[in-house]
């Protein structure tokens, strides 16, 4: 127990003489929470929309002022012809083009139907489904309204209909840095376990210093230990200071426990530190950790759940996404700050990463060799 | 204390070792000679438990490397080729994690060290990768002798080190075979063979030869010839000359001069000035010399080529 405590020393003594460290420690948080969780936002603001009116009736002008009055779009009434409005797409210098034919409102009155063209530039998929949608539903409410104009049915007595009144639990405002904030948390983390636990252990590889230390009784346990320990210990910390940035820039709420989010994150740490130091074990370089290491986390980080929904990939995906430590942790945080979720709320998750990490961890102690 | 029988040890179709067998006495200081690529560092890991051998066996002071090798790492210590101590710890804090690991303190064995500690003591806070060549050779030893170890292997610690600091650390090793300590030391310098109290000479994974320095060179039984020639030209010009020379065995050039050896009586001194000054080669000197352990080397060398 002793030898652990003196290895640990020497970890500590050595990461924070290493003037890298004061920075990646309190430098790396904030960028991220400052700017990642700005950037990386999926709420759609000001979709350029043009609006190519032919008809120039009383119920386009209408129809053109419901799209102006959403903060959703912004709007700018164009006379084109067919191929100017596909040049516009073409060019960027607009997201959507909605052109109301020549006799539209006519079309409507007699034949109680009337056709409107939307383009949408789909280069951005998810983007263009969502203003898509957004619009058509502009266009379903003023559907109706004209519709019961048109029937002439007394105000007193709307016409029949469901009307569905969403509550969104947890994020009311649908906020979406709320979302993206404890996501981009777990990124910090786990570039924190994966990244210097493990290339510390190989940098010893590389500065021969591990032929001095293979010689001594040092067990190999303690000895990954020794390089896990430090680096959970700053990977905590950072958690802990990512959060007050979050709360203090943009008020995220915190409704669970840090203790329960301490235990969960450090088992993740335990399970993702496993993972490096195997791949350091097995690595001769810190070159071969860094680019093994760097391709797992991008699959990782896009298969996480933190951009895209878990629940939208195939099924196979999903399955895959069971030995994905970012998913367990991504979930895991978003249900512990944003609905308080205690460690009994999640034992599947819990009983997940305990087993995935002790696995893993006799899978690099297996694998470290005391002989070269 | 150390006993090594028939060990083999080759990396892929590489052969580093090719059976190799040798014995050495408690608190004697033996040396380990050969160019590089001879074997000494395989030779060194596998006795300090970090190479397996692919057959044969090796005891150190009655441990098998193999199965005892967890008693073994605690009575070995081992300086590797290659400075291995912490470049970003400063020199006591070197020490005291190498002390603390083994689970002793450096006050316990300070008198081992004393001698060679004292010299870099006042740079005691200065970070062990800030150190000159020889001081950090001074520390790698402490830290291999803070545990008391009853064996010391050392790998070739004088490499890359100045004159004056590869005389003090022969000095210190002899000082620490006094005090009881086996060692085993590689070196590829052939002039550090002398200091040793036996030696055994390595090439190509096999041992030419074992014995004391003494008695090694007593066994060449060749007349061996110095020629001190003028300049670097005329050195190369008499060596090619003196390869075809009749009743010559070997020509080698050994730093300003060449060395010649024949074991036919009718070559002497006079002999080869007048064959070397018949071919236009003026101002040359001619003696007859005593072999060094470099002429015994180069001559096993020779003989294990042919």
């Amino acid at each position: 127990m002793r030898t652990i405590l003196y290895l640990l020393q020497k970890e500590f003594i050595q990461v924070f003489r290493n003037k890298a460290m004061l920075p990646i420690i309190f430098i790396m948080p904030l960028v991220q929470m400052l700017i990642l969780v700005y950037a990386a936002t999926m709420e759609l603001k000001k979709v350029d929309l043009t609006v190519v009116d032919l008809d120039l009736s009383e119920t386009t002008t209408r129809l053109t002022a419901k799209f102006e009055a959403s903060s959703f779009f912004h709007l700018t009434r164009a006379q084109l012809s067919s191929s100017e409005t596909d040049q516009m797409l073409l060019k960027g210098k607009s997201d959507l083009v909605v052109t109301f034919p020549q006799g539209f409102e006519k079309d409507l009155k007699r034949n109680n139907e009337a056709t409107v063209q939307i383009l949408v530039d789909a280069i951005n998929g998810s983007a263009a489904e969502l203003s898509n949608a957004y619009l058509q539903t502009v266009i379903g409410s003023f559907n109706q309204k004209i519709r019961a104009e048109m029937m002439g049915v007394p105000k007193f007595t709307p016409p029949q209909q469901v009307s569905v009144i969403p509550s969104y639990w947890y994020n009311p405002e649908l906020n979406f840095k709320f979302y993206m904030a404890p996501g981009i948390l777990v990124i910090l983390v786990t570039i924190i376990g994966l990244f210097l636990s493990s290339l510390n252990l190989v940098r010893e590889k590389e500065m021969g210093t591990i032929e001095q230390l293979n010689v001594t009784p040092i067990k190999k346990y303690h000895f990954i230990i020794g390089k896990m320990m430090p680096f959970l210990f700053i990977a905590l910390l950072d958690l802990t200071f990512g959060l007050l940035v979050a709360k203090i820039f943009f008020g995220l709420p915190f409704r669970g426990n840090i203790l329960t989010l301490y235990v969960f994150t450090s088992l993740y740490l335990f399970l993702v530190m496993s993972i490096g130091l195997f791949v350091s074990a097995i690595s001769d370089t810190q070159q071969q950790v860094l680019f093994v290491s760097f391709f797992f986390l991008i699959v990782f980080i896009i298969m996480s759940g933190l951009f895209t929904p878990v629940e939208s990939m195939p099924v196979w995906a999903q399955n895959l996404d069971k030995i994905n430590p970012l998913y367990y942790l991504i979930r895991i945080i978003r249900n512990v700050v944003l609905k308080g979720s205690g460690l009994l709320d999640m034992t599947r998750e819990l009983i997940s990463i305990t087993f995935y990490g002790l696995a893993m961890f006799s899978l690099a102690v297996w694998r470290y060799r005391k002989t070269v | 204390m150390i006993e090594v029988g028939n060990i083999e040890k080759s990396y892929g179709k590489q052969k580093a070792l090719k059976g190799i067998s040798l014995e050495v006495q408690k608190g004697e200081l033996f040396g380990l000679i050969g160019p590089d690529g001879a074997g000494k560092t395989t030779l060194m890991r596998i006795l300090v438990t970090l190479l397996l051998p692919d057959r044969g066996y090796a005891k150190m002071d009655g441990l098998d490397v193999v199965s005892d090798f967890r008693k073994i790492r605690t009575l070995v210590g081992y300086m590797p080729g290659r400075f291995s101590l912490y470049q970003d710890l400063t020199v006591e804090e070197n020490l005291q994690f190498f002390a603390t690991v083994f689970g002793g303190t450096i006050e316990a064995n300070y008198h081992l060290i004393r001698d060679i500690y004292s010299q870099i003591e006042p740079f005691k806070n200065r970070l062990a990768g800030k150190l000159s060549g020889g001081m950090k050779q001074k520390l790698a030893l402490s830290c291999s002798l803070i545990h008391a170890p009853k064996i010391l292997i050392l790998d070739e610690p004088t490499t890359g080190v100045d004159a004056v600091s590869r005389k003090e650390f022969w000095e210190m090793l002899n000082k620490l075979r006094h005090k009881g300590i086996t060692i085993l030391v590689s070196t590829p310098y052939m002039d550090e063979a002398n200091l040793c109290d036996r030696v055994a000479l390595l090439q190509n994974g096999t041992i030419l030869s074992i014995d004391t320095p003494k008695n090694i060179t007593a066994g060449f039984s060749k007349n061996l010839f110095g020629v001190k020639v003028e300049t670097t030209t005329q050195r190369f010009e008499c060596v090619g000359l003196l390869k075809e020379m009749q009743g010559i065995d070997s020509v080698f050039s050994f730093g300003e001069s060449i060395h010649i050896t024949s074991n036919q009586p009718a070559i002497q001194e006079i002999q080869v000035t007048e064959y070397l000054n018949g071919r236009g080669q003026q101002g040359i000197t001619v003696e007859r010399i005593s072999a060094s352990i470099e002429d015994v080397f180069m001559e096993l060398m020779q003989n294990e080529g042919n």
